[in-house]
Formats: C-alpha cells, sequence, structure tokens
C-alpha cells in the first residue's frame, strides 16, 4: 500500500471520529466518545505511518527528504500534531467533547490535502532553495505553533457557546455538556502559549534559513508579513489578559481572530503577489 | 528606579502613559493592521505600474502616505519606536519591585497565607514531630532551591519555594524584542544589501545596491570562474552552482563554489547565489555542407573573426548573435548574422538561424552553412550584503525562545508544610502556591504529599 492510499483512509477514520464526537455530544452517548477517542488513536497511528512511509518512499524513488517540503505533506503533518495535542489534552481533562472541535479540524486538512485537484499529492525532488536543514525545523515549529492554535480556536469556539447559553440563562443541554468557561479559558491560554512559543520558533528558523539562503533574514515579503500579523496579534491577546476586563470572551474572541489570521498566512497569502508562494521561494 | 518620586505634573503622565500595557495592546494591534497594508499593495513597484493599477490620484494618495515602501515609512518606524518605549518604561517600571521579590536572602513566608489557599492535600504519618523533621530538613534542602524550617506551635513549618528567578523571564522577552529593533537599526544603518550579475570569466569589483539603486565599491574583486545549472527530469531546477574567485590586488585568495542555502563569507561580506542567466554565445561550430558532393565540412567560429571557408570558396565573418532576429518581417529567434564573400563575389549578407539549420538553402549557394553547435554561456547573480545586525538579532532569537520558554512552563512554586503532632504520630498537611500555572498547582501538592509520606525515616 502506498503512503497517500494511508493517508486517503486516514481521512476517513478522521472523519468517523468527528462524526462519533458529535453524536457523543448532541445525544449523550458517553461510549460514542470513548469510541471516538479509540478511533482517533487509530487515526494517529495511521497518519504517522503514511508520514513514515511516505519519507521511505522518496528515498527508494532515489529523491531522499523528509516528508515537510509541500502544501500536501504540510497538511498531513498539521493533522497529526493536532490530533497528537487534542489526545493528550483529552487524557489530561477526561474530557471527550473537546473532540467535536478538534477532530472536524482534522479531517477537513487531511480531506484539503488528499482531495483537492490543487494540492498535489506527488513526491517531488527538493529545489535548489528547499534543500536546508532549517526547511525541516522551519515547517516543524511552523505547524506545531498552528497546530496548538487550531486546538485554542476550537476551545473558543466552546467557550463562546458556554459563554452564551450562560448569558442567556437558559441552560441550552448541548452547552451544558461542554467543560466549564473557566476550564475552558485556562486550556485555551495555555495552547495559545504553546502556540505562541512555536510560531515564535518557527518564525525564526525561518529567518535564519532566509539568512543562509539569500542573506536577508526578513525581506516583508507577504507570507513572512503574515507570519508577522499572526504573531503579533496572539502577543496582543497576550498582553489583553493583563489589562483588567479582558478576560473570557474578548480573549476568545481574539483567538478566533488570531488564528484567521494563521489560515492567511497558511492559505491566502498565496492569493497575494510576492515570492514566498509555497516552495517556490527565491 | 521606578517612577520619579517628586514628579508628578506631565514627566508623571508621560511615564504612566509609557508604563502602561493598555498601549502595549493599541501598539501591538496597530502594527498588525497596518502591516497587513503592505502586502496587499506591492512594495517598491515602479510608479508607472502603481498608476496603471490604482490610477492616477489613488497612486499620489498612496505615496503621500509611503504605502508603496511602507515598512521602512516614517510612521511604520515610529510605531516600532514607540512599541521600543513602551517596552523598555513598562520593564523599569516593574523591574524594581520585581527585583526585590527575586533578590532577596530571606524571603518572607506566611503560615496564614497559606492557610487561606484550597491547593493542600494532607496525610496523617505515625513517626513523631521530632523524627519528621530531621527527614524533611534534607530532603526540602535538597529538592527546593530555599527552605526553612520554622517551630509552630507543638510541631513545626517547612517553607520552601524554588524558581524565583523565573519571574524574571518575561524581562528576558523584552530585552530580546529591543535587541531584535537594535540589529535591524544597525543592520540598516550600517550594512548594505546589493546584487551583481557576473559573466563566466568576468571579474567585478562593485555591485548595485537594491535600495537605493547605487553602487557600492567592495574592498576586493569577485571572479566567476564558472556557473553551471542542473536540472531534474520534470524540469525543475536541481543545483545552482557558480565557482567563485576572490581577489586582492588582482591575487586569487580564495576560491569556493557556491549553492542556494551555503553561501560564501569574505571579510563580513556575504555572496549568496540568487539567479542565473544566459550571455550571448561566442563560439559556435558551424557546419559547411557541399550541395554536389554532400561533403560535411565543420569549422569553429568566433564573433568578429572571419574564418576561411572550406576548399577555399572566401571567407565568412560573423558579426554578431542576436537573439531575437526576424527574416522579412517573421520572427525566427536566436540567429547568427554575418557577411560571406565567395571568391570573385562582393560580399553578401548572411543569417543563420540556430533553430532552423536548412535556412540556408535559400539563398541557392553552392555550398549551405548551418551552426551546428555552440558553447551555452552564463552569468550568475549574486546577492552582496553586509549586516553588522546579524549577531544581535541571532542573541535576541535565541533569548527570546529562551524567555519564552521560562515565562511559560516554569514559575514560581511556594511550599508550607505543616506538621502537628497528634498521639504518638503526627498530621502532615502540605500547602503550595505558585505565580502561574494554578490548575496544574493542586497536582504538584498532592505529589509532593505523597512523597513525604513514603518517605524512608
Ligand atoms: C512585541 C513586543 C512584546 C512581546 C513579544 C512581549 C511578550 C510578552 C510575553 C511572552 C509575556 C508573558 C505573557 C504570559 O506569561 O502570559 C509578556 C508579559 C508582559 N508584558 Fe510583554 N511583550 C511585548 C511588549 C510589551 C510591552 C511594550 C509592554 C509594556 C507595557 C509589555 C508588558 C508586559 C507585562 C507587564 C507582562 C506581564 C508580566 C508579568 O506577568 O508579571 N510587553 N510579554
Amino acid at each position: 500500500m502506498t503512503s497517500s492510499s494511508i493517508l486517503s483512509i486516514v481521512t476517513f477514520i478522521y472523519g468517523l471520529a468527528a462524526f462519533l464526537y458529535l453524536a457523543a455530544w448532541v445525544f449523550k452517548k458517553p461510549p460514542a466518545g470513548q469510541t471516538a477517542v479509540w478511533v482517533s488513536l487509530a487515526g494517529l497511528a495511521g497518519n504517522l505511518a503514511g508520514i513514515a512511509l511516505r519519507w521511505r518512499e522518496s528515498y527508494q524513488m532515489g529523491i531522499g527528504h523528509a516528508p515537510l517540503s509541500n502544501l500536501y505533506e504540510s497538511l498531513i503533518f498539521f493533522a497529526c500534531v493536532l490530533t497528537l495535542i487534542y489526545l493528550v489534552i483529552d487524557r489530561r481533562t477526561g474530557s471527550h467533547v473537546i473532540g467535536v472541535f478538534t477532530a472536524p479540524l482534522a479531517f477537513l486538512a487531511m480531506a484539503y490535502a488528499s482531495l483537492s485537484p490543487q494540492v498535489s499529492n506527488r513526491i517531488e525532488p527538493l529545489i535548489p532553495a528547499l534543500k536546508s536543514n532549517w526547511l525541516i525545523a522551519h515547517v516543524i515549529t511552523c505547524f506545531i505553533g498552528y497546530s496548538a492554535f487550531a486546538v485554542a480556536f476550537g476551545l473558543s469556539i466552546m467557550y463562546l457557546i458556554k459563554n452564551r447559553e450562560a448569558a442567556a440563562a437558559q441552560g441550552g443541554v448541548l452547552a451544558a455538556r461542554l467543560p466549564e468557561t473557566a476550564v475552558l479559558d485556562e486550556l485555551t491560554h495555555r495552547m495559545i502559549l504553546f502556540g505562541f512559543l512555536f510560531l515564535t520558533a518557527g518564525i525564526i528558523t525561518g529567518a535564519v534559513w532566509a539568512n543562509s539562503a539569500w542573506g536577508k533574514y526578513w525581506s516583508w515579503d507577504p507570507k513572512e508579513t503574515w507570519s508577522l500579523i499572526t504573531w503579533f496579534i496572539y502577543a496582543t491577546l497576550l498582553h489583553a489578559r493583563l489589562m483588567r476586563g479582558w478576560h473570557g470572551k474578548r480573549i476568545a474572541v481574539l483567538s478566533l481572530i488570531g488564528f484567521t489570521a494563521v489560515l492567511f498566512t497558511y492559505f491566502g497569502v498565496n492569493l497575494l503577489p510576492g515570492l514566498h508562494s509555497y516552495g517556490a521561494p527565491g | 528606579m521606578g517612577q520619579p518620586a517628586d514628579a508628578n505634573g506631565p514627566l508623571k503622565s508621560i511615564w504612566s502613559f509609557f508604563a502602561s500595557v493598555k498601549l502595549t495592546v493599541v501598539l501591538l494591534l496597530t502594527l498588525a493592521a497596518t502591516s497587513v497594508f503592505g502586502t496587499l499593495i506591492p512594495q517598491m513597484g515602479s510608479p508607472d505600474r502603481y498608476v496603471a493599477i490604482y490610477g492616477a490620484f489613488t497612486y499620489r494618495l498612496f505615496a503621500l502616505l509611503d504605502l508603496f515602501d511602507m515598512y521602512h515609512s516614517w510612521w511604520f518606524e515610529l510605531l516600532l519606536l514607540l512599541l521600543a518605549a513602551n517596552i523598555v518604561i513598562c520593564s523599569v517600571d516593574r523591574l524594581s519591585s520585581v527585583w526585590k521579590i527575586v533578590f532577596v536572602k530571606k524571603p518572607r513566608f506566611k503560615l496564614s497565607q497559606f492557610q487561606k489557599l484550597s491547593t493542600r492535600a494532607q496525610f496523617a504519618a505515625k513517626q513523631d514531630a521530632d523524627r519528621l523533621k530531621s527527614a524533611y530538613g534534607p530532603y526540602f534542602a535538597k529538592h527546593f532551591h530555599y527552605s526553612r524550617i520554622e517551630p509552630h506551635e507543638k510541631g513545626f513549618c517547612v517553607f520552601a519555594e524554588k524558581g524565583r528567578w523565573t519571574r524574571l523571564g518575561v524581562y528576558i522577552v523584552h530585552l530580546s524584542v529591543i535587541l531584535l529593533l537594535i540589529g535591524g537599526l544597525v543592520g540598516s544603518l550600517l550594512g548594505f544589501d546589493g546584487f551583481v550579475n557576473v559573466g563566466e570569466g568576468v571579474t567585478v569589483d562593485r555591485i548595485r545596491l537594491r535600495s537605493s539603486k547605487g553602487i557600492q565599491p567592495l574592498d576586493f574583486a569577485i571572479r566567476c570562474d564558472d556557473f553551471t545549472v542542473t536540472f531534474y527530469k520534470s524540469g525543475a531546477p536541481k543545483e545552482y552552482r557558480s565557482t567563485l574567485t576572490i581577489l586582492e590586488k588582482g591575487r586569487p585568495v580564495m576560491k569556493k563554489d557556491i549553492l542556494v542555502n551555503h553561501p560564501l563569507n569574505y571579510r563580513g561580506i556575504n555572496i549568496y547565489q540568487a539567479s542565473y542567466g544566459t550571455l550571448a554565445p561566442q563560439k559556435f561550430q558551424l557546419r559547411f555542407q557541399d550541395k554536389a558532393s554532400k561533403m560535411v565540412f565543420k569549422k569553429q567560429a568566433v564573433i568578429g573573426r572571419t574564418i576561411e571557408l572550406p576548399e577555399s570558396r572566401g571567407s565568412l565573418l560573423i558579426t554578431k548573435y542576436s537573439a531575437t532576429a526576424s527574416f522579412r518581417g517573421h520572427a525566427i529567434g536566436e540567429a547568427l548574422v554575418g557577411r560571406l564573400t565567395l571568391k570573385g563575389h562582393a560580399p553578401q549578407p548572411i543569417l543563420l538561424p540556430l533553430r532552423f539549420p536548412s535556412f540556408d538553402k535559400m539563398r541557392g549557394g553552392a555550398m549551405v552553412i548551418a551552426v551546428d553547435s555552440y558553447d551555452p554561456r552564463y552569468y550568475t547573480g549574486l546577492q552582496v550584503t553586509r549586516d553588522p545586525g546579524v549577531p544581535i538579532v541571532y542573541a535576541g532569537f535565541i533569548i527570546i525562545i529562551a524567555g519564552c520558554f521560562i515565562t511559560f512552563f516554569l514559575s514560581h512554586q511556594r511550599i508550607c508544610v505543616q506538621v502537628i503532632p497528634k498521639g504518638k504520630g503526627a498530621v502532615v498537611t502540605v500547602m503550595g502556591t505558585s505565580n502561574k500555572n494554578k490548575i496544574g498547582m493542586p497536582q504538584k501538592v498532592s505529589q509532593l504529599a505523597k512523597k513525604l509520606a513514603k518517605l524512608k525515616l
């Protein structure tokens, strides 16, 4: 079996997990939630196996590079880290309902990678600019950061749902099955700290790489600039928490805005004029 | 330090304006929002193009706001300067009180404060308080940065703490932001960023600057000995390689092949492989075929040098190479242009397209001339930069990572263990607090209680 076919199957496993989480939440069926965790674990195992196999395939083709060099490979890695982070949180908090808001993201990333005609899943040899160990460090750190922000995004949506229900004082059943707002707020914050550290490291490794390839660590091209915009937004969030009145809801909204900026850095920038469109700098 | 003691009025209000986190939030959001413009509007383009895209009025408005080079505009740099002032003043403002907390000889602990905490764990020990005291002393001395035992009622209290220094992590992060800004400033004041195209075999000792388009002379010369480009089967580029020699006063002092991601550094100046292009070829292999006998002759031709035709039929001078030649209004691409002088005839113009070897048949001569092959000639495009700010920026990179890690994942933890005799044994209560990660603390406290309960006495 090829890595691409394994990863296509993983797409459906993540889809199934997302469906089970949703069912467990809506119909209050805890066993479905427990099953969903096992399904997610199976998806993660398949995801890792797919990445490892793809790595091997690239060596068998005589190309030989880590599977972190194009849009397809980065999306696969993103889904993998996202699921891993979710599972760790699930284990720590014992709350499967968080999966309702993270498993669909993993599914969407995989589905986009596997099914979109714009995303090539071919293993290609590296062009000269990408032949650098900084590429690996850059992609790994950036995507760990993006995955953490994705989880924070899911948690913030949960926060807003829970918060609205609480404000309306009608005690909706679905919202009641979500964790307490204080827990969600704290978890969001932890995820954002984690993401901020890795985004910082991602920007830095990118800068060091650019310096070794083109002699400038920063050239304000749109992708770089958008990663910095994202960084400014999350730095705003970290400081806004120190101000009176900036808790809970406003932080959740900032987290949504931050993740929108992540998405734009990732996909939107290719629509803008510039050199950094994925894998073809220089 | 801290805010000036006798300052009230303007100085004080300026100080507190710059010490506020509200300003930080405003500045960071403004930086984020304005940075978007520069990604929507192509930067540093030519005026003609801008007018074509935006029209004359919008062009003038945008030009007025420096939006075509906004990251170097006065107002963007002002925002960065305000951020720097904000960080420095805010940090100075708070550092004095944090300093007092971090660098005390004898930290203050108050039992009553710990007793208010809900973060606690309790167990009953079989040993009496004195036994416990002799065991806990060394245990806390080993596992905590600071600890002391104070008598309390009939029993005693252990106060211990670690990670006091992690309170400085935030200041490390803020310092690194300042380092990054200083490094960037040093680079833009003392460095340069230019490029130069060097043909194979050519030596250059000056480059063109990217921003001002001015000329920057170098203290040494760069010679391109060779350039090669290789491709994958798919047609994607595989490797660009320039063989460069550095010359000081005409003497070679260094020779190195540079690739993308593998630059050359000489006397603080970095030379990077950035691009390449083709130059007009100079040497050609020509093919002459006698129409009657079908005999083929090959001869090398160099631009500007007359060659004798085979069988002494006359001479041929190639005057130039044209990349875009045309014949009677039709574009025929690359071609050699020359003058053919047949014995006993007046010179006549001749055109030899590279892509159409039988083109010369049309001339109707006794010998058909064609370009058989030629040596491609390249130039290498070098990016030549000097940036003395890089070490400062890299130092900033390292400490911002270290600082974020300390701030986010380490905390200042304070523990109080209260031991009260009860019967033959004692009741041990572990209480703890930390300045961060408050939800992780209960687990830490109960783990500590478990360890103490299992301690071998
Ligand atoms: C790009 C600029 C800046 C960056 C990257 C940055 C980064 C950080 C980080 C990572 C934290 C830790 C947050 C946390 O633990 O949740 C922090 C805290 C803080 N920052 Fe900044 N900061 C910046 C600018 C500023 C400025 C201009 C001020 C001035 C008011 C400021 C004031 C503070 C304060 C007061 C804290 C909290 C310290 C504490 O927890 O005791 N920061 N900053």
